[in-house]
């Protein structure tokens, strides 16, 4: 209940000030010029569910760089501001506390990604693909999208500056983006444990195909659970500090 | 009602709080003063659960809040010296938001908001932003949030600060008024101010509690006066000590002729006393409440700092 008195707080938020629709704006437009100029494109006749791939493939990148923008501010600003304090005293634990800032951070996700829907359904419309393919598809963004927003949560406890929340963020990204790459100059298991980590090829290639892969969704939840839990320990070590 | 026993907080290697004990009974106010760095704030931030302790406990009605953390927040309000407000929301909005994360429903929401926006006087002001508020009406805000749930124990810390005189008097009623059905601990660096509001003031120093004094409310008691007379100190005193129903007497100031002095009387005999002086030939200027004792004792419990 508490977690969910938080979400409604922090969509409210998002929805009462600029910076929200300014983010979703922005990225909506780059989103629609990718999909335009390359998904679609291409002079050479394509199948429809390549276009589709190309899609989920940008919808992808987008989704990771909007979960960094709007959970740089999540609990770093609270902390800026000094509201923190309303938080920490309330009658929430610090796991509700984390849960409550994912929750209103997904449902903002959730919603910029349910505004790119129409590209999806043009090539529905104009081409042959099966819903299935698109719902797989977008179970994908969001589980990265999950991951990302759990590790932006997590970066947006340790600093006051949202700069540092977001760059700590993309830092921590950035190194499950391109873990594959370290995994070709390690040796195994290194570089076993280290290409499977990665998060977009190794996970989330399937998903753009249309393959829905149970064990992508539970590395997504993994991962989403243990940088919230990390959170949740960064919160209450305060306490301690 | 409120029993803290021992509390003890580390930064690192370094003492913050050491072996504080007190209680605190339903429908006192308690004034903390100190130092700055002297370990009040630490003190109330353990209160009201911002931080753990490193030993000691803090019992409310019989249970232990550092065992029971997140239960025993219901029953404690706290307002930090900057209001915690988010300042796009309205007044109504904000109460009912807090209100929320200290577990109440939506039937204890609509009985408690009407007396708390009463009791803060902040009915007018329930559907505006909060950021169109004054600093002294979002103090209010402050402490209506902090009382919303209506808790056992509300700490304050600095409530007075940043207001202008107008505010601080209808402030000092608000907490009074807070401190009729619950316990208030506040912290406040006027001495003036805790000694106008408080029942009871814990100094604390260098992380100990160096001293507590009953101040009773309005009143220092009634055997107690303090006067401002025309007259030469010498006659005064030697006057004043020969009387049968002066306990005590001590001379605080002396200058332009005028003495101050505070006088410990047998009984409730402050209009006869003052009949007398006036009979004896001297001529009283001012009679007032005694607040020099908390100033000297505060001074002497920081003298050794203050020489260093």
């Amino acid at each position: 209940m508490n977690s969910f008195t938080i979400a409604r707080r922090d969509i409210a938020a998002y929805l009462h000030g600029y910076a929200g629709f300014v983010i979703i704006a922005g990225i909506l437009f780059v989103e629609g010029m990718l999909f335009n100029f390359f998904a679609m494109g291409s002079d050479s006749a394509r199948y429809s569910h390549e276009v589709l791939e190309d899609f989920f493939y940008f919808q992808g990148g987008c989704t990771m760089v909007a979960a960094i923008l709007f959970t740089m501010r999540t609990i770093a600003e609270e902390r800026t501001e000094g509201t923190d304090v309303l938080l920490i005293t309330s009658t929430a634990s610090d796991g509700q506390i984390v849960f409550g800032k994912y929750i209103g951070a997904m449902a903002i996700l959730t919603l910029m990604t349910a505004l790119t829907l129409y590209m999806p359904g043009l090539i529905f419309v104009n081409g042959k693909v099966s819903l299935a393919h698109i719902a797989v598809g977008y179970l994908g963004v969001m589980g990265l999208g999950s991951v990302c927003t759990a590790i932006g949560i997590f970066g947006s406890t340790i600093f006051r500056s949202q700069l540092a929340s977001g760059v700590i963020t993309t830092v921590v990204v950035v190194t499950f983006l391109t873990s594959w790459l370290a995994a070709e100059f390690t040796e195994p298991p290194f570089s076993d444990v280290l290409a499977h980590a990665a998060i977009f090829n190794q996970h989330f290639i399937p998903f753009q195909e249309g393959r829905l892969t149970l064990s992508s969704l539970v590395y997504y939840a993994s991962i989403t659970a243990v940088f919230l839990v990390f959170a949740k320990l960064v919160i209450n070590g305060r306490r301690w500090e | 009602m409120i029993q803290v026993n021992d509390l003890t907080r580390y930064y690192g290697d370094f003492p913050a709080v050491q072996g504080v004990s007190f209680t605190v009974e339903r429908g006192e106010i308690i004034g903390i003063l100190g130092l700055n760095g002297a370990g009040k704030s630490t003190t109330l931030k353990i209160l009201a659960g911002l931080l753990l302790p490193s030993s000691g406990t803090v019992v409310i009605d019989g249970t232990d809040m550092v065992s029971n953390p997140d239960t025993m927040r219901r029953h404690i309000g706290f307002l930090p010296e900057d209001p915690p407000l988010y300042l796009d929301m309205t007044v109504r909005s904000f109460l009912l938001h807090i209100g929320k994360l200290k577990g109440m429903n939506a039937g204890e929401l609509s009985k408690r908001l009407p007396e708390v926006l009463a009791l803060t006087d902040l009915v007018d002001r329930e559907h505006q932003v909060i950021q169109t508020l004054s600093h002294g009406y979002r103090k209010r805000v402050g402490i209506a949030q902090a009382i919303i749930h209506d808790p056992k124990l509300v700490i304050l810390d600095e409530p007075i600060s940043g207001l202008d005189p107008a505010q601080i008097v209808e402030m000092r009623d608000v907490i009074r008024g807070l401190g009729k059905d619950r316990a208030v601990m506040l912290s406040s660096h006027i001495l003036k101010e805790i000694s106008m509001t408080c029942d009871r003031v814990i100094v604390i120093h260098k992380g100990r509690m160096a001293s507590t004094v009953e101040l009773g409310g309005d009143d220092a008691g009634p055997e107690r006066i303090m006067l401002t007379v025309r007259a030469d100190a010498d006659a005064l005193r030697s006057w004043a000590t020969s009387q049968p129903q002066v306990a005590q007497y001590n001379e605080t100031q002396n200058q332009d002729g005028l003495v101050t002095a505070v006088v410990d009387l047998t009984g409730d005999i402050r209009e006869d006393f003052l009949a007398e002086v006036a009979k004896a030939g001297f001529g009283i200027r001012l009679v007032e409440r005694p607040i020099a004792e908390l100033e000297t004792l505060f001074l002497s419990v920081i003298q050794e700092e203050v020489a260093a």
